[in-house]
């Protein structure tokens, strides 16, 4: 009996090797006759007709496949209102909208990251500018670069000198940026401090002796939500602690992670924890959010999109929430961009081009930015389209020190950012700051510029 | 009887033939391709197969977020497995005393089953709120309305033992199942057996504890077998419920975020290969037993 099933099996065994290469047979063959295909047919219609050239090419790249991780609140009714532009301007294409719903986007770029393994990239997907792209993206050579785009377009007199490093590699140009957002805002509640007179802070000490009072009264000083939250709210702080110029330090290797200076923000840190409400890791950002504007906490640290979800909430500005740089980050704009990218064998290069060109045209990011509440990566749109709050960013974008976020892709590659997202968890769990500290120095130089 | 059967076996053979091509190369080919990949040093977007041997299994037994994914592991099957075999026992013989509605409340016990981990997840997520206060819902907001606030809880928010809590979703998705399988077990015991005890003056315990129990251990095998290798794999139930959080991390969130947060091919590669070990620990001596028995009879 066992014989018998032993040399079934083996026979099996056998015949399936005789089927994976007779299978890898066929499929090459296949190929050649499509390859061949397509020039015979270019000629045919050169030499005959010339109405059925130019209809041939307009029906096949139909269709432009654009990836992103925008599925709700101000985001998806932002892209919605690009895509219309992008309908009115491109009628013969078909948009089509392949977004992948969670936190910061970490579900999309798994999604995106096996895809690109299997050769089936998008035709354009929404990437952060910064070391997401370059660290991941382009040192794997999957993008094109978009310099002859940008000179086409004439982009580079209306964005940002500073953003255009941030975005290249070698001098070339990889991303399109949609949008500025800024990560270092602090949301308030301005009904709870002034029934607790307490004038906005613009130090962490200040900050802290505030958020004792609120303690004090009964209110929950600080909301907070899941770990992806938790990161946030560790860069604005460590910003806030170190200044813009060390801050930096940390992501170039000058300022190191063991250090006094990180050992202090870490502190600091650790110490506004103590301030969270008790449920944070059972809330998304937009419950946390929603604590502020709802009277249930005092502050929330989170970027300036939640601004975009307050006015979906039906709520006023200065009047239901209130907006401060985070205390310590005064004059610093921590920023982060969306911006999308041409791909290395993009299925409808074409497509994928024209979408390029709405997403960083003037009517694209004056339709896109001001229902998602960011501000325009171009400097040239119309302030009277923006909220209060955005005129305020508009206005500090062009003042302030400009520095990049952690948790959205900026500072960090994505390995470096998941190391240190692992020590972060251990930290919120066991509060060792040294064992922390070891943490991040070793995250550094696996995968960061630390030696 | 040589020629028929050779023929007979020929189709069949034909005809399990493109399953088992499926099964060869998406299940053992890619096993084996994730064995290679988790004794190389791939890390980034483009594949990379330097060997560096068992590296990556070194650096995760030595790292404390691995620690936390065995022991939350531990806890959330050892939860899960005993309170799915306890209360679908309980079921079982409960709906064994052949009481009117029997049907009634069978299906109503199973059909847990048919929902997906993601949607249990979704709703327990609500259930198990651990705000307290005036925002307080669910099942606090429940044991607050009950006069019961000792009850109260911060559910998977507690500190180590929060996995706890997501075996508690868990077990009602797949007690009911459990149940089905005793159930099966108890109407396959004859009426005779227990009628002859009576007769000897057993007690209604001692029927159980002596002839019922020991004649439907098989079955709790297979329940064991069957949570068990759930429980190892266990990923959705707990995303949907809380997220990729560290103090609710097990060894396939840990893999997922290495692996497609953060590029980190060989170690994800790593930690699933361990997975598979553990599962295989206990799925293959289950396997062999199986066949064995089917091979006597």
């Amino acid at each position: 009996m066992y014989a018998k099933k032993f040399s079934f099996t083996l026979v099996s065994v056998l015949l399936l090797a005789a089927f994976v290469l007779a299978a890898c047979g066929p499929a090459a063959v296949t190929e050649v006759p499509a390859a061949t295909a397509a020039p015979a047919a270019t000629e045919v219609p050169a030499a005959t007709e010339a109405p059925a050239a130019t209809e041939a090419p307009v029906v096949a790249p139909s269709k432009v496949e654009v990836f992103s991780w925008w599925t709700g609140g101000g985001e998806a009714a932002g892209l919605d209102a690009m895509i219309k532009v992008f309908q009115a301007q491109y009628p013969d294409i078909e948009f089509s909208n392949a977004a992948v719903a969670g936190g910061a986007g970490t579900n999309a770029r798994a999604v995106l990251a096996t895809r690109l393994q299997a050769g089936d990239p998008p035709d354009s997907w929404q990437g952060h500018a910064g070391q997401e792209l370059i660290g991941t993206y382009v040192a794997a050579n999957q993008l094109q670069p978009l310099n002859d785009l940008y000179k086409a377009e004439g982009w580079l007199a209306v964005m940002p000198e500073t953003l255009i490093p941030l975005i290249s590699q070698n001098g070339n140009i990889y991303s399109v940026p949609v949008n500025i957002h800024r990560a270092n805002v602090m949301w308030y509640n301005p009904e709870l401090l002034a029934d607790n007179n307490i004038t906005v802070p613009t130090t962490i000490d200040e900050w802290f002796t505030a958020m004792d009072t609120l303690k004090a009264a009964g209110v929950t000083p600080l909301a907070m939500g899941e770990q992806w939250t938790a990161m946030h709210l560790f860069e604005t702080v460590m910003l806030g602690t170190l200044g813009a110029e060390k801050y930096n330090g940390l992501w170039d290797g000058s300022v190191a992670w063991d250090g006094p200076e990180a050992k202090q923000g870490i502190e600091n840190y650790k110490k506004a924890l103590t301030y969270v409400n008790s449920d944070a890791s059972s809330l998304t950002w937009q419950d946390a959010a929603q604590l502020v504007v709802n009277g249930d906490a005092a502050f929330n640290v989170m970027g300036d999109w939640a601004e975009g979800y307050f006015r979906e909430l039906g709520k006023t500005p200065n009047t239901d929430y209130g907006w401060a740089p985070v205390p310590g980050t005064v004059g610093v704009f921590q920023f982060l961009s969306d911006s999308f990218v041409l791909p290395v064998g993009a299925p409808n290069a074409d497509g994928a081009t024209a979408w390029l060109k709405v997403a960083g045209s003037k009517a694209g990011q004056e339709a896109f930015n001001p229902v998602k509440g960011s501000i325009c990566a171009r400097t040239d749109c119309d302030p009277a389209l923006f909220g209060v709050y955005l005129q305020s960013a508009m206005a500090d974008w062009s003042s302030n020190v400009v520095v990049g976020s952690l948790t959205h892709g900026v500072v960090a590659n994505d390995s470096w950012k998941t190391d240190i997202n692992t020590a972060l968890g251990l930290f919120l769990a066991d509060q060792n700051v040294e064992t922390f500290q070891a943490a991040l120095v070793t995250a550094c130089k696996a995968s960061g510029p630390c030696k | 009887m040589p020629k028929i059967k050779n023929r007979d076996t020929l189709i069949s053979i034909a005809l399990v033939m493109p399953s088992i091509v499926a099964v060869g190369i998406f299940v053992y080919g890619f096993i084996l391709w994730s064995l290679r990949v988790s004794l190389s040093q791939w890390k980034g977007l483009l594949p990379d197969y330097t060997w560096v041997g068992l590296k990556n299994y070194f650096e995760l037994f030595a790292d404390p977020r691995f620690h936390i994914d065995i022991r939350n592991t531990v806890i959330f099957t050892v939860v899960f497995v005993g309170g799915s075999l306890v209360l679908g026992l309980f079921m079982a013989i409960l709906l064994d005393q052949n009481l009117p509605g029997e049907s009634f409340f069978r299906n109503i016990f199973l059909f847990p089953m048919a929902i997906s981990f993601i949607v249990t997840g979704v709703v327990w997520r609500w259930l198990m709120n651990p705000a307290t206060g005036s925002r307080i819902s669910g099942f606090n907001q429940l044991f607050h309305s009950l006069g019961l606030d000792f009850l109260i809880n911060r559910w998977h928010t507690t500190p180590t033992w929060g996995i706890a809590a997501i075996a508690l979703a868990a077990i009602w998705q797949m007690s009911g199942y459990t149940m089905a399988m005793y159930l099966g077990g108890l109407r396959g015991i004859s009426d005779d057996l227990r009628e002859a005890a009576r007769v000897d003056g057993a007690s209604e315990w001692q029927i159980y504890r002596h002839i019922i129990f020991p004649l439907i251990s098989p079955i709790t095998l297979s329940a064991m077998i069957i949570l068990g290798h759930i429980s190892l794999k266990v990923f959705d139930l707990i995303v949907a419920i809380a997220g990729k959080q560290l103090p609710l991390d097990v060894p396939a969130i840990y893999m997922w975020q290495v692996t497609f947060d953060g590029y980190f091919f060989g170690k994800g590669a790593a930690i699933s290969i361990l997975l598979l070990l553990v599962v295989s620990v206990l799925v293959i001596p289950y396997i062999y037993y199986n066949l064995k028995n089917e091979a006597d009879v």
